[in-house]
């Protein structure tokens, strides 16, 4: 599967889980797992020492992952419509206040016109809605050259350039 | 007034890139009906009853003589000749072709305007008071802060899908012409005991189909801390309001179910993770955006004027027109002008290119090259020399814009209703119509005094009908349209929500039942007193008694 992450297309063999009951076997191989399986099978997961990921939705408090953070090669973040924008708070409370240095996933319902905003708040790669064309979504990330206030990425207030 | 440099102007630019290639992409079939929505709202863009309605944005309704010919011209070139300004101080033309939008946003574009979150679940253009830098009773002018916000709300990239749309208002002075306590945030400048100048905070005000008074969450907060604070409301919001059901996704829902002072903390709480972080507002900057507003150059010999004074004395119909359509102004010799939108045969708050142009013209001449648009859907002229008054008059009466109503019963705010929105129940445009016809006699509406009628075709309450002295509303009853009343509403500092009168009344009736309203007015008042005052002395039952005395 190809997915854009860091600016570019690239392949990934990562599979998000999207249902798995807390007493299900621990997948063979990478898997992203719901937050929940990962939370009952912790210790099991850990002692497996091997990359880990989860993902989670809109619902979540972000702050329930601090522990584990260290923990997580990916934290992907479910768009599971367009309109709805919860994650795009996680990504930055990920980044800006908990620290997250690891790879931010976009899943879900994720097109080109969010890109753009996806970016600023810190999530890094972006699985494309299956029907739609890699490359156009590719576009999204450039939309704008100016950004008027501070996020997750490197942009200032712009009014400290002036 | 503000002048964008290089980086505002590069954004706007971008913004209609943009745009153009997703509206390529609609029309090529790359992006569906419903793919294409939330991008199109975002520019202010619905798709109406009878064609797209475009949107633009005024920011707190200051535009200037060449914004406004802007504004004349699209109406010209792309729509047919008359635009609708509306409650919250934007532009709307009801008949552009889809296909022409990217060409209008970037005519707009030239003149530093755009329709950038007129619509959609984002923050939308903030809105301030209407006689905002001119008005004796200000603390300070709020318009930089509007434009501060402005800037921090355009393409935030966390809050551009929120719950739900999301409405700033900014007031400065001591009488609230902004509506300030029916938006999602109202922020009032006050002063605090130490006698320095900040903000009071509202949350969670709004009107629709639960209509709430905002209540102060933040009683004063420095300046510098504006945006932070403002940050940290949406990301509460952002994170907890309802998704699951449109009809309590606002915020005013939120704070209501959280509680007032469960909310502030939250807010509170998140504030404190930012507060001396980059989102902490340089004195500069602030100092940078009021230079943008400073006064022009008064003469300092308008007072000395005479010809206003014997023009009032000379002329019956000049002095009924300044009566109700000038504003004190804080420089001796000067007036703002109102000009009325709402003469009788027009629907309220329209105006065509012609009327556009021409008022651009009398800016150039007598008002610095400045209009503003007022929430009650007028114009206004704010820096007119009393001695220009007698002329500037005469050539609004030439053009049927010298209505004398301001404040009136026939100064009615009025949605769009059945006759273009895709929403509504019932018409309005067709009531405020049949309420000029009845009430034509202009002694008549001058002895009544102010009356504010507010007007929605729908709940979703565009006409802000809650909030009106008199408020009308437009329902549907098996395919026939009626009308709810309700008494006693305000948006001003004293904000109330009306109660209703009872049962809904037939169309045809509307203007009838106002008039037997009056009519216990007229009977009740005590002196000076304004219907509004009378009926919080008196209360429902005499009016109610009287409008369904024969059921």
């Amino acid at each position: 599967m190809q997915i854009i992450k860091d600016k570019a297309i690239v392949d990934d063999d990562w599979p998000v889980i999207r249902e798995l009951e807390s007493s299900d076997p621990i997948p063979e191989g990478k898997a992203i797992l719901p937050l929940a399986y990962w939370q009952a099978n912790r210790d099991q997961l850990l002692k497996n020492n091997s990359e880990h990921a989860v993902w989670i939705d809109g619902s979540v408090e972000t702050g329930e992952l601090l522990d584990d953070l260290d923990h997580f090669s990916i934290i992907a973040l479910d768009f599971p419509a367009f309109k709805d924008g919860r994650s795009y708070s996680h990504a930055r409370l990920l980044r800006e206040r908990y620290g997250y240095k690891g790879e931010l996933r976009a899943i879900g319902d994720v097109l080109r016109d969010q890109l753009f905003f996806m970016q600023r708040c810190g999530i890094n790669s972006y699985v494309i809605r299956e029907d739609k064309d890699i490359n156009d979504a590719l576009n999204g990330l450039n939309d704008f050259t100016i950004r008027y206030q501070a996020a997750a990425d490197d942009a200032v207030p712009i009014y400290k350039l002036r | 007034m503000y002048k964008y440099d290089s980086y505002d102007q590069t954004i706007v630019n971008e913004r209609v890139e943009q745009f153009r290639d997703q509206t390529r992409r609609f029309l090529a079939g790359e992006l569906s009906e419903d793919e294409f929505r939330p991008l199109r709202l975002m520019n202010g863009l619905y798709i109406q009853r009878y064609a797209p309605m475009l949107r633009v944005a005024i920011p707190y309704g200051l535009l200037s003589s060449k914004q406004m010919r802007m504004l004349a011209h699209i109406a010209r070139k792309y729509d047919k000749g008359y635009g609708h300004f509306s409650t919250r101080q934007n532009i709307q033309y009801n008949w552009p072709k889809l296909e022409t939008v990217p060409d209008i946003l970037a005519e707009l574009a030239s003149v530093e305007m755009h329709a950038i979150q007129t619509s959609g679940n984002d923050i939308r253009n903030t809105t301030s008071d209407q006689f905002a830098g001119i008005a004796e009773d200000e603390l300070e002018d709020p318009r930089p802060y509007c434009e501060i916000i402005r800037q921090w709300s355009t393409f935030h990239p966390e809050f551009s899908f929120l719950p739900r749309k999301f409405k700033i208002a900014v007031s400065g002075a001591q009488r609230d012409r902004a509506a300030v306590q029916v938006h999602d945030i109202g922020i009032y400048l006050v002063k605090n005991e130490s006698g320095e100048i900040g903000f009071n905070i509202l949350a969670g005000g709004g009107l629709g189909r639960t209509p709430y008074i905002g209540p102060s969450i933040k009683p004063f907060i420095e300046k510098q801390h504006l945006l932070s604070y403002l940050e940290a409301i949406l990301r509460v919001y952002n994170r907890h309001g309802r998704r699951d059901n449109i009809y309590k996704a606002r915020i005013k829902i939120l704070v209501n179910d959280l509680g007032a002072e469960e909310f502030a903390r939250q807010v509170e709480e998140e504030w404190n993770h930012i507060k001396d972080g980059v989102m902490k507002l340089d004195q500069k900057e602030i100092d940078r955006v009021r230079a943008y507003f400073t006064p022009p150059e008064y003469d300092p010999a308008a007072a000395e004027d005479t010809s206003f004074e014997s023009g009032l004395e000379s002329n019956q119909a000049f002095s009924n027109w300044a009566n109700r359509n000038l504003f004190p102004h804080k420089i001796p010799g000067y007036k703002a002008v109102v000009i009325s939108l709402k003469a009788p045969d027009i629907a309220p708050g329209d105006a065509t290119d012609e009327q556009m142009d021409y008022i651009a013209d009398l800016a150039d001449q007598y008002s610095f090259a400045e209009i503003v648009v007022t929430h009650d859907q007028n114009l206004i002229l704010p820096n007119v020399k009393q001695s220009d008054l007698y002329a500037l008059w005469e050539k609004l009466t030439e053009k049927d814009l010298a209505t004398p109503n301001i404040g009136l019963l026939t100064d009615m705010i009025c949605c769009p209703g059945l006759d273009f929105c895709s929403l509504a129940n019932a018409g309005s445009i067709p009531i405020a119509k049949q309420i000029n016809e009845k009430f034509d006699n202009l002694d008549y509406l001058h002895d009544i005094g102010e009356v504010k009628i507010k007007m929605s075709g729908c709940m979703n309450a565009c006409g802000h009908h809650h909030v009106g002295h008199i408020g009308i509303l437009g329902v549907d009853k098996k395919g026939v349209e009626f009308y709810q009343l309700t008494l006693g509403g305000s948006s001003e500092k004293d904000a109330s929500l009306g109660d209703r009168l009872g049962p809904a009344i037939a169309k045809e009736e509307v203007a009838n039942v106002i008039g037997k309203i009056l009519d216990v007015y007229v009977e009740q008042r005590q002196l000076d007193e304004r219907f509004l005052d009378t009926y919080r002395r008196v209360g429902m039952t005499p009016f109610k008694e009287r409008v369904y005395a024969d059921n």
